[in-house]
């Protein structure tokens, strides 16, 4: 099963290294890995989507706690959690039935069209995992040439941490 | 030296934030965590290192090993056999290739090592210079961490932690990478009175339900048998694991890793388990209801098959690393925790007198005496052949079960594990975890350099011991006290033992073919050198090595191609064990 999760750690030199490289040493799977700092900028978020049975999320979790500058680790999955990726699609559809095919879908997904020319476009998507891919399956049909992703990030929702006045907006589910 | 004289020279000559060399700040972090003794080799990125070092001698002793891997080892043999962390220092490239060995060794058996390594100018980092190699991206997976000093203001710091991380929690080795111009650079000496380490808690008290939960199931169990290892032996926690087995009239079976920090000999006792170990452990283990596991990491040559292992048992599994827990066994009860204080926890919730665990367990020591019966340790004596069995029985003997003895990998270890009964924590200083040759003879050098007054023994086989062999001219020069037992059977035994059993007898490589002269070598270092190769002369070659003051190699002659058993082979059940 999939997971997301998230590592809050030291904002030091080789820390991340020292993260994949337990990823690597032990055959745990990365499938998406985005890190930046956070509020504070001596401290770092990783954002990592994994795969494996609940004894190998145990052991990788086990495993990140262990490092000495990792100050907490979460599995997103198992929270009320909000999680975000984007991607760029570059479709090859010149003007006429396809692009207009293209532009539909873009909008149904709340896609933005962020460049185009003659032959093509270029769609910015932005949602949850399985929203980028649907539109990415919708898209493959009509001949995406390239995709970049950011990896997913993730943030457990305000209503389980107390803030249940300020409760959040629903997700918006396409 | 004395406390008294090192307080003074720390009162006397180096007021604080007086301004100094990285070098010199580097020699007063050291001496501030109590180093007395460095193990090293010199070179181009530590030469100011080196240079400051004289300035300290009589404070701190350095000891010129003959290559970077032996003066990790002999920092080991000193870290095992005082439990304070062993210091080694190399020079950059090479010199910290040579030393990864070591630092593997370390990591995998949690001894706690502050291995400072020299690196290449700042400036030059990244331009493969010469000498140069990314040493932080080399050790990161065999480390508990490390470090690239980026100045010299940091320098202090960053030794204060090394040695925190390295000697608390699971001990393990840091690695300091330190670029030449910083140990040029100046900077105020400021030593920090304390860490400051938020993702690190190795001191959290364990979880009072759970342990309270176990102490339950303990006084309930029918067959429970205590499986311990060198968890008990970092935590010092021996006399409280006594406690505990004594009062609930537990049986014991250590680990490699665990032999001493419950005394061989006792009668609670069952030897060790696993690959290797004595039958009745392994059978008590396989039919326990209860395993209380406590510093252990339930390791493939421990556990044997892991779908056939301990099938009828709860498991309580005690341990400070986080990741050991649940990694190759599932436990039933989860404590992390450190073993001391957690056997503390339990011994404070026994109820006070009137655990009659003799007469409640009865029948499970019955069980256990029968296994034992059916199968004790034994080998067949001979007349003209020395049995290696017979060797350590001979040792175990001479030496009332008191020495120091460090050992290599391979049959001579497993025999010294069968049949040397270790009294105490700390004696057994061995390579379990990554399994190193060459790490017994300098592990014992570094043992003996801390302990001048102690029988320490180096018991090596002759293919492991020419791994490491140049360290006698160390040994000699540094006039240790150290007795080498060369456990000489022309072959890698434990390779040959399994192409004789599992690949029909096609010994592939692994005859010494050419094999010196031990008593030569010696010799040519120096040294006394002795011979044993019948039976009859064993005994005397053994009284009078160990009794002659110095370094002495002792070579003997054993049975070529003698087995260790019982032996469960690789895949099978601990319950399917060849009994010989």
């Amino acid at each position: 099963m999939r997971h997301t999760l998230s590592i809050v750690v030291e904002n030091r030199f080789g820390e991340l290294s020292r993260i994949v490289g337990l990823f690597s040493a032990r055959g745990f799977n990365i499938e998406s890995l985005t890190v930046a700092e956070s509020l504070e900028p001596e401290i770092a978020r990783v954002t990592l989507v994994t795969t494996g049975n609940d004894r190998t999320i145990e052991q990788i979790t086990r495993q990140l706690d262990k490092q000495i500058r990792v100050l907490n680790v979460e599995d997103m999955t198992a929270l009320k959690h909000i999680e975000r990726e984007m991607m760029l699609i570059k479709v090859r559809a010149a003007a006429g039935p396809e692009r207009q095919e293209v532009l539909s879908l873009a909008a149904v997904f709340r896609a933005k069209v962020v460049d185009i020319c003659d032959s093509g476009l270029i769609i910015e998507s932005t949602g949850n995992w399985e929203k980028v891919n649907a539109l990415l399956e919708l898209l493959k049909r009509l001949g995406v040439v390239e995709t970049v992703r950011t990896g997913v990030v993730a943030m457990a929702r305000l209503s389980q941490r107390g803030f249940d006045e300020e409760a959040g907006e629903e997700e918006i589910a396409v | 030296m004395s406390t008294s004289v090192k307080e003074q020279w720390i009162a006397d000559v180096q007021p604080a934030h007086r301004v100094m060399r990285g070098a010199a700040i580097l020699c007063e972090a050291l001496l501030q965590e109590g180093t007395d003794t460095i193990f090293g080799y010199p070179g181009g990125a530590v030469l100011h290192i080196y240079d400051e070092l004289t300035a300290y001698s009589g404070l701190i002793n350095h000891v010129l090993a003959r290559h970077e891997q032996g003066a990790v080892h002999m920092a080991e043999g000193y870290a095992k056999a005082t439990g304070r962390a062993g210091v080694a220092i190399v020079t950059s490239g090479p010199g910290a290739t040579n030393a990864v060995t070591g630092i593997a060794d370390a990591y995998m058996d949690s001894v706690p090592l502050v291995v400072i390594t020299g690196q290449v100018p700042r400036r030059m980092i990244g331009t493969d210079a010469f000498q140069e190699i990314d040493t932080l991206g080399i050790t990161r997976p065999c480390t508990k961490y490390n470090y690239l000093v980026q100045s010299a203001g940091e320098l202090a710091a960053v030794v204060k932690e090394a040695f925190y991380i390295a000697s608390t929690g699971r001990p393990g080795p840091v690695v300091i990478d330190i670029p030449k111009d910083v140990t040029a650079e100046t900077a105020p000496f400021v030593y920090p009175d304390r860490v400051e380490l938020p993702g690190y808690r190795p001191d959290l008290p364990a979880d009072a339900r759970q342990v309270r939960r176990a102490v339950e199931r303990l006084l309930s169990a029918n067959r429970p048998i205590l499986y311990v290892g060198g968890g008990i032996i970092h935590s010092n926690a021996s006399s409280e694991l006594m406690d505990l087995a004594e009062r609930l009239h537990l049986p014991v079976t250590p680990t490699l890793m665990g032999l001493g920090c419950f005394p061989s000999g006792h009668p609670l006792c069952l030897g060790m388990l696993g690959m290797h170990g004595t039958y009745w452990a392994n059978m008590a283990i396989s039919e326990a209801d209860l395993i209380v596991a406590i510093g252990v990491r339930f390791d493939d040559r421990v556990t044997g098959a892991l779908d056939k292992f301990a099938p009828h048992a709860e498991i309580i599994h005690v341990d400070v690393d986080t990741s050991s827990l649940n990694k190759n066994v599932r436990a039933h009860i989860p404590i992390l925790g450190d073993a001391r204080s957690v056997i503390r926890q339990m011994l404070e919730l026994l109820p006070d007198g009137g655990i009659d665990g003799q007469v409640r367990l009865a029948p499970w020591w019955n069980q256990i005496r029968q296994w034992s019966e059916y199968a004790p340790l034994s080998y067949e004596q001979s007349d003209s052949v020395i049995k290696p069995q017979y060797l350590v029985q001979q040792l175990y003997e001479l030496t009332d079960g008191d020495a120091i003895i460090a050992t290599d990998v391979g049959q001579h270890q497993m025999w010294l594990a069968q049949h040397y009964r270790f009294n105490g924590p700390r004696q057994s200083l061995t390579s379990g975890g990554l399994g190193t040759m060459g790490f017994g003879f300098p592990a014992a050098l570094g043992a003996q350099l801390a302990f001048p007054e102690r029988q320490v023994i180096a018991f090596v086989g002759d293919g492991g011991f020419q791994m490491t062999a140049q360290e006698l001219a160390t040994a000699v020069q540094f006039g240790a006290n150290v007795k080498i037992i060369v456990m000489n059977n022309g072959y890698l035994g434990m390779v040959r033992q399994w192409q004789e059993i599992f690949y029909d007898r096609n010994y592939s490589s692994v005859q010494m073919g050419c094999m010196p002269d031990l008593v030569k070598l010696a010799e040519a270092y120096g040294t006394v050198g002795l011979r044993a190769t019948e039976p009859h002369e064993l005994r005397g070659v053994l009284e009078a090595g160990l009794a002659t003051p110095g370094v002495v190699v002792m070579d003997i002659h054993v049975a070529q191609e003698e087995n260790v058993f019982p032996m469960v082979p690789s895949g099978a059940g601990l319950t399917e064990m060849v009994l010989g």
